[in-house]
């Protein structure tokens, strides 16, 4: 198979996916091996793509002009590469993931929620090989509007409100700005391709690409800068499974790498550092990191704290793109996987507690770490990763990024990472803590509820009330991709080095 | 025969009006409308083609020649417009027979195909006429006979609607043959090229400014132009089902199209959008149009009026585009024709089908019906998509070319006004689509199936049109490229 085929493969087969999981709607066991088929295949496609493009390759394809000189077309580049690896292997995970977390919840739908999974996963893989701006565009919106049945699944009065927030800042965003700055750059340059090194270098003077950086960073309403954040936290009334995969990997990232990708192949860091309008950005990523892990600290929701720390983390990336040097690209695009695997980790922790012990505010898991010890321990390392502490892979993004602050010379953003890790260990930690630490309140619910424990719905050992194996599975897999990620972190430096022009 | 295409286009339908009445048995007369709109659409097309590559055809009326005689002449601009309302036609006419005789008992079946096949020849006729009178003629059949065919609508208040529309497009129809008699006094001809040509040569008088004005008005009132459009929202709630989908894809389109020919071949350029100030007088109320009538769409509790606001506020870009007075923003106005019509057309014709089935088009029972009719209901929703200007659909391309236009034109708010006023069509969309799919169907809810199949496969062509051209947009682009190119040099 060439590279311009198995792109081509990669958007496709989830959609082909799709199809086969809607006929398949009254069998179940028969729509959720084709989910994890779908998903093993795709990840094997993607991986199948790293040779070529490690070695500097770029493998593309075209698949119809839309409008004259602005077609459908894909390219990928190591940036790409890198996400639609994160996003393909967590798929494969969380899809094991969901047949415990969804049986054992008895979640209503499932065929629609497996079938809209994939069609958001194909967006995905369209938006990390996108060829030009056009392209992404398209592919951002079908992953809005695909992951909105996800959001309202449980069709309750507050999905609903949650689905309108998500889809009126998502897609009220996307049109009134980023289209505009779309059209704007293609009226100015007359391409939209992501060409290295930028294609509004000398097109325009700086007011208006200024003009321009706001209307792209507040266009991407997915890369949660603030106040434009608010969706995300909506979005946390989905299946768990859902917000693990979409809301702390797929869709958010897809944001922050728009973000990327707008800085490094649209305007060119460059051109970026030349016109000195970035400065903004920079306050309101910084503002954002704090102020999301301030709130984050608040609530007493595990979702939702989850949810305030990854529109914290987002802004890590964005930070480090808006100081337009090497070493921040560099930070920001690993930290998309570093990140990703750790959040996704501590979701599946959320979910797992949320179907073992129906549990979902912080204050009520005393105790709880030691009835649920592989969670807990998951939890633990997903949290140290998130943290930024080694052995685990968030360290390393954290260095970067760090270092890309010095670099830029703005030294008062480094006490903003510091204090960020400090506020994360702050609303990390505890959780924790209470689970080991703490002794169990006198729990009225316990047991309450399922006499059977069945192979679907969890694992009972002695005092053990755990989650279900293919929850736990899941979660081992992640939090041990947390580690390994620290001594492999090298290949992500060379697969990035060219995109932030650093010699490998 | 190919010589004669241009004359068919119009008689065929106009032979087949009085058929329809002679046949009367029911689907006789439907098989007459259906022979008439398919035929009508092959020639269409066929007429699109000669023009293409060919260049104009001129057709002389019983061989008569230009400026006494009737010229039809046939461009990009008309040809393609030609196209736009045969193929709504020819996709309406099946969906009709089961709609229609649903909605109108089955004795009074053939009087709609014959007031409808009238209303065709008169719309068909309105676009490829090269003759101002004529263009006149054809306008009152095509209105006379739209007043009827809404006057049909099962609801008493389909009476009034149509009266109202009577009234108004009856001005609207005096000021246009005042603005022609004018024109004719000034220059003694009425041949639409003959009158281009005189005028060029005339300094600026007041029978000409007079003639403009009434031309700009009447028109304006007959595509509904805000605040001209009073007579839409009610004509297009209470006719019948297949009535609003077929005028609403079709009449203001037609109407559009007028507005074209008389502001840049009949009169110039200069003269419409350089000593009239007509570019801001347009561009003011196309965005007034835009933004009230979408805001009034959101509150309304039938949907068919819903989409009747927001035909208002789709017809606001159509004339934004125009306003530019550039080949981006002209190509959008037209581009946003075919667009528009395909769109609505469709989403009209789900609504139909609910009606069939649920007999209601309010939002309130419209609870669940997205697990009821699901086919319908994802037609409505892409459609809907489509409105929104989401991408992959039409309504991108068309958004596309005006934020374009805009840009070309140097008003960068006009472009970031037409993209804001994307997110009222969000709400107006969403609020449908919340009550469909996440609202339960009432306890008594009967168990309905999904409209049959010879409504939903029109249903679903219009809307699969949607997204096609959205995506490949070879035709539509090119043609509408071309057709601006042509009223602009024209100019």
């Amino acid at each position: 198979m060439t590279g311009g085929t198995a792109v081509a493969f990669a958007i496709g087969l989830p959609l082909f996916g799709t199809i086969l999981i809607l006929l398949n709607d009254r069998y179940p066991n028969i729509r959720e091996a084709i989910t994890v088929t779908t998903s093993i295949c795709l990840a094997l496609i993607v991986f199948g793509l790293v040779p070529e493009v490690t070695s500097g390759g770029r493998p593309s394809f075209v698949l119809t002009e839309i409008v004259p000189g602005l077609p459908i077309a894909f390219e990928v580049e190591p940036l790409g590469m890198l996400f639609a690896l994160v996003a393909s292997g967590l798929w494969v995970v969380t899809s094991i993931y969901a047949i415990g977390y969804m049986r054992s919840h008895h979640e209503v739908q499932q065929t629609r929620f497996y079938a809209c999974f994939a069609i958001a996963i194909s967006s995905a893989m369209g938006i990390c090989f996108a060829g030009n701006m056009l392209t992404l565009f398209i592919f951002y919106e079908i992953l809005t509007i695909s992951t909105y049945p996800l959001v309202t699944h449980s069709e309750t009065k507050d999905a609903v409100k949650a689905g309108r927030t998500y889809l009126g800042i998502l897609i009220g965003t996307s049109i009134a700005f980023l289209l505009l700055a779309i059209i704007w750059t293609w009226f100015l340059t007359g391409t939209l391709d992501f060409t290295p090194g930028g294609i509004l270098k000398g097109k325009a003077d700086g007011p208006v690409l200024g003009l321009l950086l706001f209307l792209y960073m507040y266009g991407i309403g997915k890369a949660a800068l603030m106040p434009i954040h608010q969706w995300l936290p909506a979005a946390m009334v989905a299946p768990t499974p859902v917000s693990a995969l979409l809301h702390a990997v797929a869709v958010v990232k897809a944001g922050v790498f728009t973000v990327l990708k707008v800085i490094v192949y649209i305007f060119g860091i460059d051109t970026l550092a030349g016109i000195g309008q970035d400065d903004w950005l920079m306050y309101i990523a910084a503002f954002t990191m704090i102020a999301a892990s301030c709130v984050a600290l608040t609530k007493d929701n595990l979702k939702a704290r989850l949810a305030y720390s990854t529109v914290s983390q987002l802004s890590y990336i964005i930070l480090g793109t808006a100081f337009a040097n090497s070493l921040g690209i560099l930070g920001g695009g690993m930290h998309i996987a570093m990140h990703a695997f750790g959040k996704i980790t501590l979701f599946f922790c959320a979910g797992a507690i949320l179907v073992a012990s129906h549990k979902t505010e912080i204050s009520e898991m005393d105790g709880l770490g030691r009835v649920m010890p592989v969670t807990f321990i998951a939890f633990l390392i997903g949290s140290l990763s998130v943290i930024g502490l080694p052995p685990l892979g968030g360290a390393w993004s954290k260095w970067y990024l760090m270092l890309s602050a010095a670099d830029a010379g703005q030294i008062i953003f480094m006490f903003v990472f510091m204090v960020s890790s400090l506020l994360n260990i702050a609303y990390l930690m505890p959780i924790v803590a209470r689970g080991f630490f703490a002794s169990a309140k006198a729990d009225k619910h316990h047991d309450d509820h399922h006499g059977e424990v069945s192979f679907w719905n969890g694992v009972r050992f002695g005092n053990i009330r755990e989650a279900p194996p293919f929850c736990l599975f899941a979660m081992t897999i992640t939090s041990v991709g947390c580690i390994l990620l620290f001594f492999y972190a090298d290949k992500i430096y060379r697969m990035l080095a060219p995109v932030a022009g650093i010699q490998g | 025969m190919t010589e004669h295409l241009a004359a068919l286009q119009v008689v065929i339908p106009l032979i087949c009006a009085p058929l329809c009445m002679l046949v009367r048995y029911r689907d006789w007369s439907w098989i007459v409308a259906l022979f008439g709109s398919w035929s009508c659409l092959v020639i269409s097309w066929l007429l699109l083609q000669q023009v293409m590559t060919g260049g104009i055809i001129s057709y002389h009326m019983g061989d008569w020649a230009p400026p006494l005689g009737i010229e039809y002449r046939v461009d990009t601009v008309n040809a393609f417009v030609l196209l736009i309302v045969s193929a709504i036609g020819a996709v309406v006419t099946p969906y009709a027979r089961e709609s229609v005789r649903a909605e109108f008992g089955v004795n009074r079946v053939y009087l709609f195909y014959t007031s409808y096949m009238l209303c065709f020849c008169g719309l068909l006729g309105v676009t490829i006429t090269g003759d101002a009178f004529n263009l006149f003629v054809f306008l009152e059949i095509s209105s006379l006979s739209s007043y009827v065919l809404i006057a049909m609508g099962k609801d008493r208040r389909a009476l009034t609607a149509a009266y109202q529309y009577l009234v108004l497009g009856t001005i609207g129809a005096t000021f246009i043959v005042i603005g022609i008699g004018l024109l004719f006094a000034e220059t003694g001809t009425l041949n639409m090229a003959d009158l281009a040509e005189r005028l060029a040569d005339k300094p600026l008088s007041r029978t000409i400014g007079a003639a403009f004005g009434f031309l700009v008005v009447g028109i304006s009132l007959k595509l509904a132009l805000f605040p001209l459009h009073l007579w839409l929202p009610n004509a297009y709630t209470y006719a019948p089902s297949v009535v609003s989908a077929f005028l609403a894809a079709t009449a203001t389109k037609v109407a559009v199209y007028v507005l074209l020919r008389f502001l840049f071949t009949i009169f110039d350029v200069k003269l419409s959008f350089g000593v009239m100030p007509l570019d801001s007088i347009l561009l003011v109320l196309a965005v007034i149009a835009m933004f009230a009538a979408s805001a009034v769409a959101i509150f309304q509790p039938n949907l068919k009026r819903m989409l009747a606001y927001s035909s208002v506020a789709q017809i606001g870009y159509m004339i934004l585009g125009i306003s530019f007075a550039n080949v981006n923003g002209v190509a959008a106005g037209i581009l946003h024709l075919f667009n528009h019509a395909l769109m609505k057309g469709g989403m009209f014709l789900a609504l139909g089908c609910f009606f069939y089935r649920i007999a209601s088009v309010n939002l309130d029972d419209m609870a669940g019906i997205g697990r009821r009719m699901p086919w319908t209901m994802a037609a409505f929703v892409v459609g809907g998509l489509g409105l929104i200007g989401v991408p992959l659909t039409v309504g991108f391309i068309s958004k596309w070319y005006l934020v374009l236009g805009a840009f070309e034109r140097g008003w960068w708010f006009a472009a970031a006004l037409v993209l804001l006023c994307s997110l009222l069509a969000v709400v107006y969309i969403w609020r449908v689509v919340e009550v469909a799919y996440l609202k339960p169907a009432p306890e008594n809810a009967p168990d309905i199936e999904d409209a049959p199949p010879s409504m939903l496969i029109p249903t679903w062509i219009l809307i699969g049109a949607s997204i096609y051209y959205g995506i490949n947009t070879d035709l539509t682009v090119g043609a509408a490229k071309l057709a601006a190119q042509q009223l602009l040099g024209a100019g």
